[in-house]
């Protein structure tokens, strides 16, 4: 089995965490272990280590020409960094991280604080998670017509969505 | 405010005032903040992350919280400044090395501190003694309640606030605590707690956070997780484990003073020694020290009035701080110098160790003989 990171030496280390009941698994050679402190008993965070992974996982699966439209960030650039270039980024790269996320949070979804200028959205958010779920539902049971009609009701509420968010955008 | 003014006297959350700060020397709660359509700190040009910090400094400054504050360009602050800022806690050690286009607004007593474009656009913190991560929460909750009337932040309702890092996209929050472990480091549980904690999805960190050791058997344990919860749930889940470690850690002491009192009072004995009388002392060295006689006063072998000096030493033995007590550029070997000095003069005013009050000095707890 080969490294994880530089995917050349033999991996030897090899890591498990479970994480709020979920596995995290990653497997190491001696000296990227070391390079990532894994022989630290505290400060080591498997997590942290799966987005710099996972950075690289997902711009081998998408399309490296994929480009955020406002700060020109590619995948390539994320996969050096584990970082993003802007907030229109996670817009383009979303689908890219989607699995990295869920590996790494709780949940998939944003539950806690909204800020004022956006809490009139909240019920269109609200009404936004019950479409997906029935999304997911009518795909899972094959209803493919049913599926469509409520993708595209979920695309015309994104849009309203970005509407009031632009009408409360205040100036620089 | 000048930085002088700031520095002159301890961070108030050093003053171990708080709920249980005995084990729990201070809570920290941070957001992450980013404005919507504009490039990261780490991906901005420098003109670009120059423009926003021009626009987000004044908002910050301007803050009710911030009534009495310093703040200034990271640019215009010394080095020394700087580290010292990173030894109390108030910026990042990646802070520390910005420049140009990054700033930091700190509130007069550094409760409250806000730096600009660190990893993201904000990142503002607040800190207190003790545990008491709600109250703290709330402290900076309405700090960015109140900046958000003047910034656009970034926020999606599906992924919440946009951060430049996906470990921090939701919340943005990272609440930790800052806790004093000596009991079960000396008692070898120390290893079996931390991976304890990680498995209920929080992090256990060193002194200076991700990466660092834990020095003077301080560690940090901070939730690792922003998707999916709500804030309080994460700060009540992680007030929660802070309490069963705080429980842990008295428990492991009681049962060292029962197995091995000589032990324990051999190392805090030695501890005491050797700080009353070197002349010569790295900063980790002191560190370990320190942290045995703080043990001291705790298990009262020391009067209650030597928390305070102990606490102080912590941050005060600290390289930059030597470095700015003695106003001028030192070489290592006079840091360690003028570092026992400090030391040494400060424990002067606490008596020798006492074990009287603990009958026939085995901690107290008679052993079947």
């Amino acid at each position: 089995m080969l490294c994880d990171i530089c995917k050349k030496a033999e991996a030897t280390v090899h890591l498990t965490q479970i994480v709020d009941g979920k596995m995290l698994k990653v497997d190491l050679c001696e000296s990227c272990a070391k390079e990532k402190g894994v022989q630290e008993a505290a400060g080591f965070s498997l997590a942290n280590l799966l987005v710099e992974l996972g950075a690289g996982e997902a711009s081998r699966v998408e399309a490296p020409g994929v480009q955020c439209p406002l700060c020109g960030f590619t995948q390539a650039d994320f996969k050096k960094t584990g970082r993003l270039g802007c907030s229109a980024c996670w817009e383009t790269f979303e689908p890219a991280l989607a699995s990295l996320l869920k590996a790494m949070h709780k949940g998939d979804h944003h539950v806690g604080k909204v800020p004022a200028k956006a809490v009139h959205t909240l019920a269109l958010n609200g009404r936004m998670q019950e479409l997906a779920e029935q999304l997911e539902k009518a795909v899972r049971e094959e209803k493919y017509e049913d599926a469509a009609q409520i993708r595209d009701q979920i695309r015309e509420m994104e849009a309203k969505w970005k509407k009031t968010v632009g009408a409360a955008r205040t100036t620089e | 405010m000048k930085i002088d003014d700031l520095l002159k006297s301890p961070s108030e959350w050093v003053k171990a005032d708080g709920p249980n700060s005995k084990i729990v020397m201070s809570s920290r709660v941070r957001l992450a903040r980013n404005i919507r359509d504009h490039p990261f700190p780490g991906w901005a040009k420098k003109v670009e992350r120059q423009k926003l910090l021009d626009v987000i400094q004044p908002v910050v400054e301007a803050l009710p919280e911030m009534a009495d504050h310093f703040g200034d360009s990271m640019d215009n602050i010394s080095a020394i400044h700087k580290q010292v800022l990173v030894e109390r806690h108030l910026i990042s050690r990646e802070h520390a090395a910005k420049n140009v286009g990054s700033g930091v607004v700190i509130s007069d007593r550094e409760t409250i501190s806000v730096m600009v474009n660190e990893e993201d656009h904000l990142r503002m913190q607040a800190i207190k003694s003790g545990l008491q991560l709600k109250t703290i929460f709330k402290i900076i909750d309405r700090v960015d309640t109140e900046l958000e009337e003047h910034l656009d932040f970034a926020f999606s309702p599906k992924l919440g606030y946009l951060t430049a890092c996906p470990t921090n996209v939701g919340t943005g929050m990272r609440g930790s605590a800052m806790l004093h472990l000596p009991g079960m480091v000396l008692s070898d549980q120390i290893n079996q707690v931390v991976q304890a904690v990680n498995k209920l999805g929080l992090a256990v960190r060193g002194l200076y956070g991700e990466g660092t050791e834990a020095l003077g058997n301080v560690f940090q344990v901070s939730n690792q997780t922003t998707l999916g919860e709500k804030e309080m749930e994460v700060v009540e889940r992680l007030n929660k484990v802070v309490l069963q470690i705080v429980e842990h850690e008295e428990n492991a002491r009681i049962t060292l003073l029962e197995k091995k009192p000589k032990l324990v009072y051999d190392q805090i004995g030695r501890a005491y020694g050797i700080l009353t009388n070197a002349h010569t002392v790295s900063s980790k060295e002191a560190l370990n020290l320190l942290s045995l006689v703080r043990m001291g006063v705790d298990l009262e072998i020391f009067p209650a009035m030597a928390r305070a000096t102990v606490d102080e030493m912590f941050i005060l033995s600290q390289p930059a701080h030597v470095q700015r007590a003695a106003a001028r550029k030192l070489t290592a070997e006079e840091r360690d110098i003028l570092r026992a000095e400090l030391i040494r003069t400060q424990l002067a005013t606490i008596p020798k160790p006492d074990l009287s009050h603990r009958p026939r000095g085995d901690g107290g707890r008679a052993e079947p003989e």
